[in-house]
């Protein structure tokens, strides 16, 4: 290019068709031009195609009373509510196993790979296997397994293994005893706000200190049981003042055809997120053993020299330099997690895609529903690696 | 390697312009109309596609573009008129090339489109064209409901509704061995239809208003009246709905089955939990494992499948009718010929029982002085030709799977193990609803 | 690591190189809390495979396995065809064996590996036809790597030609023509079981190379609009899961189509994958170029050559090689991926599973054959994939793409 320019300047002009800008330019049209073509021949097909057979194009369709019951919500919702309300339902579900998955896999695949370093033959031998394991059979398999040939076979609901009354375990999942509000919550509500209220001041000027006597130190912790502290007082105070604690704990009964009472586990709701953590542990070890590998050698040796202990030496001094380098392929894995989740489908857990799918079905309206997925998915995966990107800034920051 | 939003914005913005292209759509506005006309006579002159395996006629893309100007939607339906006949215009274009091995042919559907702007969208005869062009009908079966459709050991598929298929393949062929099946799961058989991947769904689906207008279908006869049941197991003593309240009920998704639970439940105020699976396999394994109290399905679907639960005695069917289910073949909307065809062989094997024409003594009827058997035989008057087929269609019909009593008995009856009484669905004479329009 | 390598002083001390004893105390029991790791990771190591071997000898009812061999591996292919099939595994071995023989190194790995893989099925209790046919894919190795290694010059051409045109000759060969009698028509709807999950994987790492390749060429564009294409072209696709793609391809295509084109089933999920691997191949890809220094377009560019002369000579080889190890990573997802088809209703190695386990057949099975059926299917698929990451490491060693 630079050689054409260089001629232009000394030569008699260009004619516009060796002209490089304009030959781009030209090239983008063009280029514009074919993609919309195709995209239009597509999509009048299609409309052609929808209209020929009377099938409605158009969101109206949402406001339409839905008529199926989904078996978990996290919002209240009934078959008179709208496929809107229950397409919000999938996502809101959907969200839900992303964002525990992704903690419960992160914790598992760090485990793991420190695991596959470790000194002891044994625990890197089983970290190993476990890797090659997952790593390398299907996702959807190991689903269907987990749910189909282990919780299914689970024992049945009236011979459910476990604690009477605190967590037992069926194949109609996992019900644990669980705090419920009282008459008097409404009490203590004010309390939890101050609470939260006090916990963020206390992070605040701690912070504040830290910065001003620059040292290094923990402000989270004290937040935390400056929050917890206010929150345990004024539990003990509404309680005394009412006669009535603003919690109570409900146990697990057998009543009816089920448990009732606690809080449960579905077991589609557990094989999914079983099999999603599982799978990707394996994935997310692989990668804190590599950024734990990368990390210079002469860092671990200095810091035994210096006499810390070999977990200090990891805690301290490893793994702080390894998160640097892991962020971004471990993003990339929760946006894998993310994505696998619409796998629920196959053992049967609400989540978006498949509640999305009876919407489907049950209203006709094919193509708007499948749009409205993608568009839901691609938001979440925007959420996601915004929020790592974040994260991964702030870890920069630490670089300096 | 470095996190970039701004890809990902870039994806969501393609995506939001095409949701948009979506519901811009549904909004009408005006536009010329006369456009439309002329083009929709151009096309007339184009050639079928005979090669590709007999898959793509230019001519019937071309009609594609032309029905919207007829279609009764009026205003609405005039909205992308324009756009669309220009895209069809294009599609035939880059069509030709390919038809070039193919003979050429006026499409009369797509001439009379421009002026003979009837109820129907235009396209009548297409269907038929494009099966017999391509030799075989494909017709949509359950994957696995006893009685109905199932696979046999040897590969092939046997049931109540699969005779129906064969039924029609030999009313549009001769040969009750032209059909090609092709399992779908509740949830995949609407867009299988509205995909044009199956002629013809028989696959004991509920017709109703929503799958007769959104789901873009047109419902033959009711070959089966069927309703939604309930099985449970034994040892919980229920016997009425009412007893279920905090129950988990198994269901397939895609059914008007998920949707009767609700509704009957919501009714009776009865509080439960749906626990949802894609297909009818899992939904009964997860009740057979105990992962729910209830499964609901269609009662004829639930005597077979409960006999083929590990232990049939430890499960009982309440004697409660949920529903009205009317099963019945469902087509693509928008070629009326083809709807009067599929309708036609159900009312035939219908009519066929009534004047007891059997697979066995078809033959003997050739003489017959009965104007009606006369008619429908195609004896006599040209009934078949309406229909595009030949006169003497039913014959072939009946020669394949014999007539309506017989498919029943063959596949439901009292010598089958799922032995369902006839009910309603014994001939109007004998006290059901079965009752077919004259052959005349 | 040998000796050798080491510096003199680096050399451990005598005598405690090869004591059981020592072993044990420096890999297992060094520290209280690496023995109470042992002890507890033992207990449960033990606990879980006397579990595990215990069923899988006792109470496991394997019978599905060899009772419907054929579905599992080339689905409802007509039994009297599947000699097709044969072929086409015996063509891909012989390839294997050629190339072994011509170039030796990783391929010589690998071919010794089917050949070891095939003997020891041949030695299962499977019917002696098979057992037949399996000794002679073992024998058509041999011979290929006879034949590639005595006249290397001579088969190099023919074994890249061979390779070349082997996937169009198989589809060829598996699909037949509508009348001709020796090579009757299969619908594709009957391919099924692990012969189908294969054809996917590989067709669709075949037919999304020259579209990624573009992709990330596109990406890498000076023209704004071409970039912004291509851009959210990979990141639309990278951002949803493959499920929605492939439930797009099934639904959607059609009705992007003129009224008539009727799409095979099989072709609707290979536009699916296929579209959906160009994204990611494409982000490979782009590593790759990346990869290239500035230098060698600088030095094509100073020769003279045009953009279009310095990519395609200059540029795609070397970054195209630098990816190898990532392509078959690559692949290797794609081949796990193909098991979401089985959602959509394709009978590939999961989909015929779940057949399999519905036959009524196993109804007397007191819990049924779902976990026999599935860690078979698991196994199957396992094989597969961890063979591949094998060769994926070795390739990566090979071409020095870790160290860089």
């Amino acid at each position: 290019m630079a050689s054409r320019g260089f001629s232009a300047e000394n030569h008699q002009p260009v004619p516009f068709y060796r002209n490089v800008k304009i030959l781009a330019v030209l090239l983008q049209i063009a280029f514009v031009l074919i993609v919309a073509l195709v995209f239009w021949t597509l999509y009048s097909n299609m409309v052609a195609g929808l209209r020929r057979a009377n099938i409605p194009l158009g969101f109206g369709f949402l406001n339409l009373t839905a008529g199926f019951a989904i078996s978990e919500t996290s919002i209240p919702y009934g078959p008179q509510n709208t496929y809107a309300r229950a397409f919000i339902v999938g996502v809101i579900n959907t969200l839900r196993i992303a964002v525990l998955g992704i903690i419960l896999a992160t914790m598992l695949g760090v485990l793991v790979g420190i695991g596959r370093l470790s000194s002891n033959w044994l625990l890197r031998t089983i970290a190993g296997t476990y890797v090659a394991i997952f790593r390398n059979t299907p996702l959807l398999v190991q689903l269907l397994f987990w749910y189909v040939a282990v919780i299914l076979k689970l024992p049945r609901v009236r011979d459910a293994v476990g604690i009477e009354g605190v967590i037992l375990a069926s194949n109609r999942g996992l019900v644990v005893a669980w705090p419920r509000a009282t008459e008097t919550y409404g009490a203590w509500v004010h309390w939890l706000v101050a609470a939260v209220v006090a916990g963020v001041a206390v992070f605040v000027a701690r912070r504040l200190q830290l910065a001003r006597r620059d040292r290094p130190g923990a402000a989270l912790p004290y937040a935390l049981l400056a929050a917890l502290l206010l929150m345990l007082i004024g539990g003990v105070v509404v309680a005394m003042t009412t006669g009535n604690s603003p919690l109570r704990i409900d146990q697990p009964t057998l009543g009816g055809f089920s448990f009732r009472g606690g809080a449960t586990l579905t077991p589609e709701f557990f094989a999914l997120l079983l099999g999603l953590v599982v799978y990707t542990a394996a994935f997310i070890a692989e990668i804190v053993r590599g950024s734990i590998q990368a990390v210079s050698k002469g860092q671990r040796e200095a810091a035994q020299a210096l006499g810390l202990s070999p977990l200090q030496t990891l805690r301290l001094v490893i793994f702080p330099q390894a998160l640097r380098i892991m962020i971004p392929p471990m993003t990339n894995q929760y946006l894998n997690l993310t994505k696998n989740s619409s796998l629920g489908i196959a053992v049967g857990f609400a989540d978006l895609f498949s509640v999305s799918y009876t919407i489907l079905n049950q209203s006709g309206a094919t193509v708007q529903v499948i749009l409205l997925v993608m568009v839901s998915y691609l938001s979440v995966s925007l959420l996601t690696s915004f929020l790592m990107n974040i994260y991964n800034s702030r870890m920069r920051l630490v670089e300096r | 390697m470095k996190l970039k939003q701004t890809p990902l914005v870039a994806g969501m913005l393609v995506l939001t312009l095409m949701l948009s292209a979506c519901a811009g759509n549904a909004a009408p506005t005006t536009t010329e109309t006369s456009a439309a006309g002329e083009t929709a006579a151009a096309p007339s002159t184009e050639v079928i596609a005979g090669g590709l395996g007999g898959a793509s006629t230019a001519a019937s893309g071309a009609a594609t573009g032309a029905s919207p100007a007829s279609s009764p939607a009026g205003g609405a339906a005039q909205t992308s008129a324009a756009a669309t006949t220009s895209a069809a215009a294009t599609t035939a274009a880059s069509a030709s090339p390919a038809g070039a091995g193919g003979a050429a042919q006026t499409s009369p559907a797509a001439a009379a489109s421009g002026s003979a702007a009837a109820i129907a969208p235009a396209d009548a005869g297409e269907f038929l064209r494009t099966i017999r062009d391509r030799g075989t009908l494909i017709c949509g079966v359950n994957p696995g409901l006893a009685g109905f459709s199932s696979v046999e050991a040897s590969g092939g598929y046997v049931g109540f509704d699969v005779d129906f298929c064969r039924a029609v393949a030999a009313a549009v062929f001769g040969d009750p061995s032209k059909v090609e099946f092709r399992p779908l799961e509740a949830a995949a058989r609407f867009p299988a239809l509205q995909t044009r991947e199956i002629d013809v769904l028989i696959r004991n689906t509920t017709w109703t208003l929503t799958r007769d207008t959104a789901n873009g279908g047109d419902f033959g006869p009711v070959n089966f009246y069927d309703g939604q049941g309930m099985m449970v197991r034994q040892e919980e003593n229920i016997s009425r709905l009412e007893d279920m309240g905090g129950a988990q009920i198994c269901v397939q998704s895609g059914t008007t089955t998920e949707l009767n639970l609700a509704d009957v439940f919501r009714a009776l105020n009865v509080e439960f939990t749906p626990v949802v699976f894609d297909t009818n396999d899992a939904t009964l394994a997860a009740y057979a494992e105990g992962r729910c109290d209830g499964y609901t399905t269609d009662r004829s679907g639930l005597a077979a499948q409960r006999l083929g639960l590990p232990n049939p005695d430890e499960h009982v069917i309440l004697d409660v009718t949920m529903s009205k289910e009317p099963l019945a073949p469902m087509v693509l909307q928008g070629d009326p010929q083809w709807r009067d065809i599929v309708s036609w062989v159900v009312y035939g094997l219908i009519t066929a029982e009534e004047q007891e024409i059997t697979q066995a003594n078809v033959d003997t009827f050739q003489n017959s002085e009965d104007p009606t058997i006369r008619r429908m035989l195609g004896i006599e008057g040209e009934l078949g030709a309406g229909l595009g087929l030949d006169n003497d269609f039913m014959v072939d019909v009946l020669k394949a799977v014999g007539n309506y009593g017989e498919i029943y008995n063959r596949h439901l009856g009292p010598e089958t193990p799922l032995d369902i009484p006839r009910g309603q669905n014994a001939l109007y004479t004998d006290g059901g609803l079965l009752y077919a329009p004259p052959f005349r | 690591m040998s000796s050798t390598e080491l510096p003199v002083s680096r050399l451990k001390p005598p005598g405690s190189s090869v004591n059981a004893l020592d072993w044990l105390r420096r890999n297992l029991f060094n520290g209280w809390l690496n023995s109470l790791i042992t002890v507890l990771l033992g207990a449960l190591v033990i606990w879980l495979l006397y579990q595990v071997l215990g069923w899988a000898f006792t109470t496991a009812v394997w019978t599905p396995i060899p009772t419907n061999l054929q579905i599992l591996m080339t689905g409802r292919y007509p039994s009297e065809q599947v000699w097709r099939v044969q072929i086409c595994l015996a063509l891909l071995l012989l390839l294997f064996g050629l190339s072994a023989g011509v170039w030796g190194g990783i391929l010589r790995s690998i071919a010794s590996g089917l050949a070891a893989g095939a003997l020891l099925l041949a030695i299962m209790p499977f019917t002696l036809q098979t057992r037949l046919v399996l000794a002679g894919l073992v024998l058509l190795v041999g011979a290929g790597f006879i034949v590639g290694s005595r006249s290397r010059h001579h088969m190099r051409r023919l074994t890249i030609a061979l390779w070349f045109a082997s996937p169009a000759i198989m589809v060829v060969l598996l699909r037949g023509f509508v009348g001709v009698p020796g090579l009757p028509y299969v619908d594709t709807g009957l391919w099924g079981g692990l012969l189908l999950t294969i054809l996917l994987a590989v067709v669709g790492i075949i037919a999304s190379f020259p579209l990624g390749v573009l992709l990330a060429l596109g990406r890498r564009s000076k023209l704004p609009v071409v970039k912004g294409f291509c851009v959210g072209y990979i990141e639309l696709i990278r951002g949803v899961p493959l499920i929605t793609v492939l439930f797009m391809a099934m639904i959607m295509l059609p009705l992007f189509l003129p009224a008539n084109v009727r799409v095979d089933n099989l072709i609707r999920v290979l536009v699916a994958i296929t579209l959906f691997s160009a994204a990611y191949l494409a982000e490979n890809v782009r590593g790759g170029l990346q990869s290239i220094p500035n230098g060698q377009v600088e030095a094509a560019r100073a020769l003279g050559l045009n953009v279009f002369q310095t990519t395609l000579l200059i540029v795609l080889p070397q970054a195209l090689r630098a990816v190898i190890p990532a392509l078959v990573g690559q692949f290797i997802s794609l081949f796990k991926d193909t098991s979401l088809v089985a959602i959509v209703g394709l009978a590939e190695l999961l989909g015929i599973a779940d057949i399999v386990i519905e036959q009524p057949a196993w109804l007397t099975v007191p819990h049924g054959v779902h976990r026999e059926v599935l860690l078979f299917v698991g196994l199957v698929y396992w094989i597969f994939c961890f063979s591949f990451a094998q060769i994926s490491r070795h390739l990566e060693t090979r071409l020095g793409v870790g160290t860089r």
